[in-house]
């Protein structure tokens, strides 16, 4: 049943533009059943896993290594809970906020493209064909951050399909190296050639450095993260969510990670690598941040930031360190979409993102406020919310690996985006500034929504982090242990 | 070995054209230089000296000694597809980009400070 | 009424080779299994074919046989039987599966499933890039189509 993860989006992007040309309402009706049903597909995969904790699904019947399989394992499971929960979310709150658009279908067929592609890139346990589903969502995402085609827009998405392209380049130079090495595209094939030739080759190292750039730039780790700040505030306040949250999880930390855990195997050099572009990335990010009184682009920098957590704690190696890593890559989908949906609400109500310009929200838009309230508490680090826990394991983890200056960096970190959130707080929300503008009203329903179920999955998360470590975290962060071995098992079947 | 030389070769005036022209077209022709330039090495990849094309006729015996390899072949054709999306997507963002600046040139599209 | 288009010899010899060049197109995609090509090339000889037209009768007369709205609607229409004769395979066992006999080899007639996806593939990539061109020729008066080229192959 795994390829209903492509098959369900890839079906929604090919109806809407037959059908909702006539019957405009039935664009997002259509998106909404379709990623409906891919939350409740992907809810229902943690439970599909048995004991070997895997589940292969051969493509046109062509047994492995000439076919292209299907892979869901541990990893697998938490990525498509982060890219549905957040993508059904997001849908339901762009139902009314894309009114004003003209021709929304086609942002429905988008949407739909980038869940495809989200979910293709997932469930591939295939080089090449992993490649072509990063496309696919790196296309869906060029056009989408390009869709009010107003003149930021349009240059941002310039800027970052030229980066992205690049990127891609890089990325295609690195699997067509890796293949001319090993004669075989399929993960599980390439991990076992790899691992039976052992180290000292020069081509593995130097694609790993190619893939390094490419997924990096892609992630938007900090040498290669000048696109983020001016693409994720660019498009519309649903995508910006789905860009921050999911989409630079997806194509570069996951991709990035399963390649070079998976296939490649970790050695001191990348090991060193990730821990030292985390590190750079949670500084850097953080600091531009400070200045910045854009409300979305301020999201967009602590978004590097928040990445660069992820990143270091993966690259620990150690299995505190990748399961606070992958814990804080789930809170961060869930409390950063939250906040890049209320960024949305205030400037549609406000029709400013300007912080200086806002002021006294808290009294119109309760509903927007106390959620934002939550996410900010949750992306600071404020116990018992989500985003304390992660933080709180990798910095422990840290300390255990004997990385002290990582662990340092974790919490000057988190104690300048304490600040920086109690400065959105303040000025956006609680401070009043002469009279609140009189037409500043709540957003509506669907929008209230979507925002007050992220921020009950922000608590609930903080709140019940055990049973959900055990549940979620735990096989994915075996997944990334087992190393070049967690296909072994599987390997060549039926051959 | 010379031929993989010649597309590092592209790759470069690919990057020069990208890094250096100051016109969003000649960006873009930049970018589908060094995208061609990386098609072409790895279809360098699959080639073998003396193969013939791997497409069986009638009556022909299939000897996969004789072969090149495909499989490069087949993800080139692939990576040119996605190479054409794109590029179609960033010349409609240009051409929108023109009717909003009136202007191909770089250095006066700067709303945004990156 | 202002005349459209190139002067009469071009439209009337664009008249006789605009349906060789489609019948060529449509050629190459109906032997995708058998020589090279296929319904990706095909697509791409049709779009050309109907561009030739654009070119020849100007778009107002072009729009009036395949509009842009059309073109897209085509497109759609394209990439769903794709999605469907995949789906198909699901019923038979597997996604993709080929689940047609598959007939003799090296004859028309064979390949089972392969044969409607290149046809599948070729009215896509072929109304899909016809849209594309279509969008950029008629940026000024549009509100139209946004592509979304580049999922398929």
């Amino acid at each position: 049943m795994i390829p209903v993860f492509v098959i369900i989006p890839l079906a929604c992007a090919f109806v809407i533009p037959l059908v909702a040309k006539k019957y405009e309402v039935l664009a997002p009706a259509v998106a909404g059943v379709g990623s409906f049903l891919l939350l409740v597909f992907s809810i229902w995969s943690i439970f599909l896993l048995g004991g070997d904790g895997h589940v292969v699904y051969e493509v046109g019947n062509w047994q492995p290594p000439v076919g292209i399989p299907m892979v869901v394992d541990g990893l697998s499971v938490l990525m498509l809970l982060v890219v549905n929960v957040t993508g059904f979310l997001s849908l339901v709150y762009s139902v009314p906020y894309m009114k004003k658009f003209t021709s929304a279908r086609y942002y429905y067929t988008l949407f739909a493209l980038l869940l495809a592609g989200l979910n293709g890139v997932v469930i591939s346990g295939d080089l090449f064909n992993l490649f072509i589903f990063v496309e696919i969502t790196a296309i869906a995402s060029y056009a989408l951050v390009a869709f009010g085609t107003e003149r930021q827009e349009l240059e941002a998405a310039f800027r970052y399909a030229v980066l992205g392209t690049l990127a891609s380049a890089a990325i295609l130079l690195g699997i067509g190296l890796a293949y001319s090495h090993t004669s075989t595209l399929n993960l599980a094939d390439m991990a076992e050639v790899l691992s039976a030739e052992g180290a000292g080759g020069v081509v593995i190292p130097f694609v790993t450095v190619l893939f390094v750039a490419g997924f990096g730039l892609k992630a938007a780790l900090v040498p290669f993260h000048s696109w983020l700040p001016d693409a994720h505030p660019a498009a519309p306040a649903p995508i910006s969510a789905m860009l921050s949250g999911v989409v630079i999880k997806t194509i570069g930390v996951y991709a990035l990670v399963r390649v070079l855990f998976n296939v490649f195997g970790m050695t001191q050099a990348t090991t060193d690598v990730l821990i030292w572009l985390g590190i750079i990335s949670m500084a850097v990010g953080v600091l531009l941040a400070i200045g910045q009184w854009d409300f979305k682009r301020l999201l967009a920098y602590h978004s590097i930031s928040q990445i660069g957590y992820v990143v270091f704690g993966i690259g620990l190696g150690t299995p505190l360190g990748i399961a606070g890593g992958l814990f804080h890559l789930f809170n961060h989908s869930l409390f950063k979409s939250l906040l890049f949906l209320n960024a949305g609400s205030v400037e549609q109500a406000a029709g400013t993102r300007k912080l200086d310009e806002l002021g006294g929200l808290s009294e119109k838009m309760p509903v927007t406020s106390w959620t934002s309230l939550v996410a900010s508490l949750s992306i600071a680090g404020v116990p018992p919310l989500c985003g304390f826990w992660s933080k709180l394991i990798i910095i422990i983890a840290a300390f255990q690996a004997g990385h002290v200056i990582g662990a340092v960096v974790c919490i000057g970190t988190g104690i300048i985006t304490l600040a920086s959130f109690l400065k959105v707080q303040r000025y956006a929300f609680f401070m009043r500034k002469g009279e609140v503008k009189d037409f500043i009203k709540e957003a509506p329903l669907l929008m209230q929504i979507s925002m007050v179920a992220l921020a009950v999955l922000c608590v609930l998360v903080g709140i019940l982090f055990v049973p959900f470590l055990s549940e979620v975290i735990q096989p994915a962060t075996d997944v990334l242990l087992r190393g070049t071995g967690a296909f072994a098992d599987f390997n060549l079947l039926g051959v | 070995m010379s031929l993989y030389f010649m597309a590092l070769v592209l790759f470069c005036i690919g990057v020069y054209g990208l890094v250096v022209k100051k016109n969003l077209i000649k960006k873009i022709i930049g970018l589908v230089i060094i995208e061609n330039a990386v098609n072409l090495f790895l279809i360098l990849t699959g080639f073998r000296t003396g193969g013939e094309a791997p497409i069986l006729e009638r009556g022909m015996e299939a000897v996969p000694e004789h072969f090149v390899d495909p499989l490069p072949q087949a993800m080139i054709l692939t990576s040119i597809v996605i190479g054409l999306g794109v590029i179609a997507l960033l010349v409609a963002i240009s051409v929108r980009i023109y009717e909003k600046y009136g202007t191909f040139d770089v250095t006066k599209i700067t709303e945004l400070k990156g | 009424m202002k005349e459209h288009g190139m002067s009469l010899p071009v439209k009337r010899i664009t008249r006789i080779t605009v349906a060789l060049i489609f019948f060529y197109g449509l050629y190459i995609a109906i032997h995708g299994h058998l020589s090279p090509g296929g319904g990706f090339a095909g697509g791409v000889i049709f779009a050309l074919s109907m561009i030739h037209i654009v070119l020849a009768f100007g778009r107002e007369n072009t729009m009036k046989v395949l509009s842009g709205a059309a073109a897209s609607m085509l497109e759609s229409a394209g990439a769903l039987a794709f999605l469907l004769i995949a789906l198909g395979g699901v019923f038979a066992g597997a996604f993709f599966l080929n689940f047609l006999p598959e007939g003799e080899p090296f004859s028309l007639f064979s390949a089972g499933t392969i044969v409607f996806s290149n046809m599948a593939i070729f009215v896509k990539v072929g109304a899909g890039l016809f849209a594309v061109f279509l969008v950029m020729a008629l940026l000024r008066t549009d509100d139209s189509v946004q592509n979304n080229e580049g999922e398929d192959r």
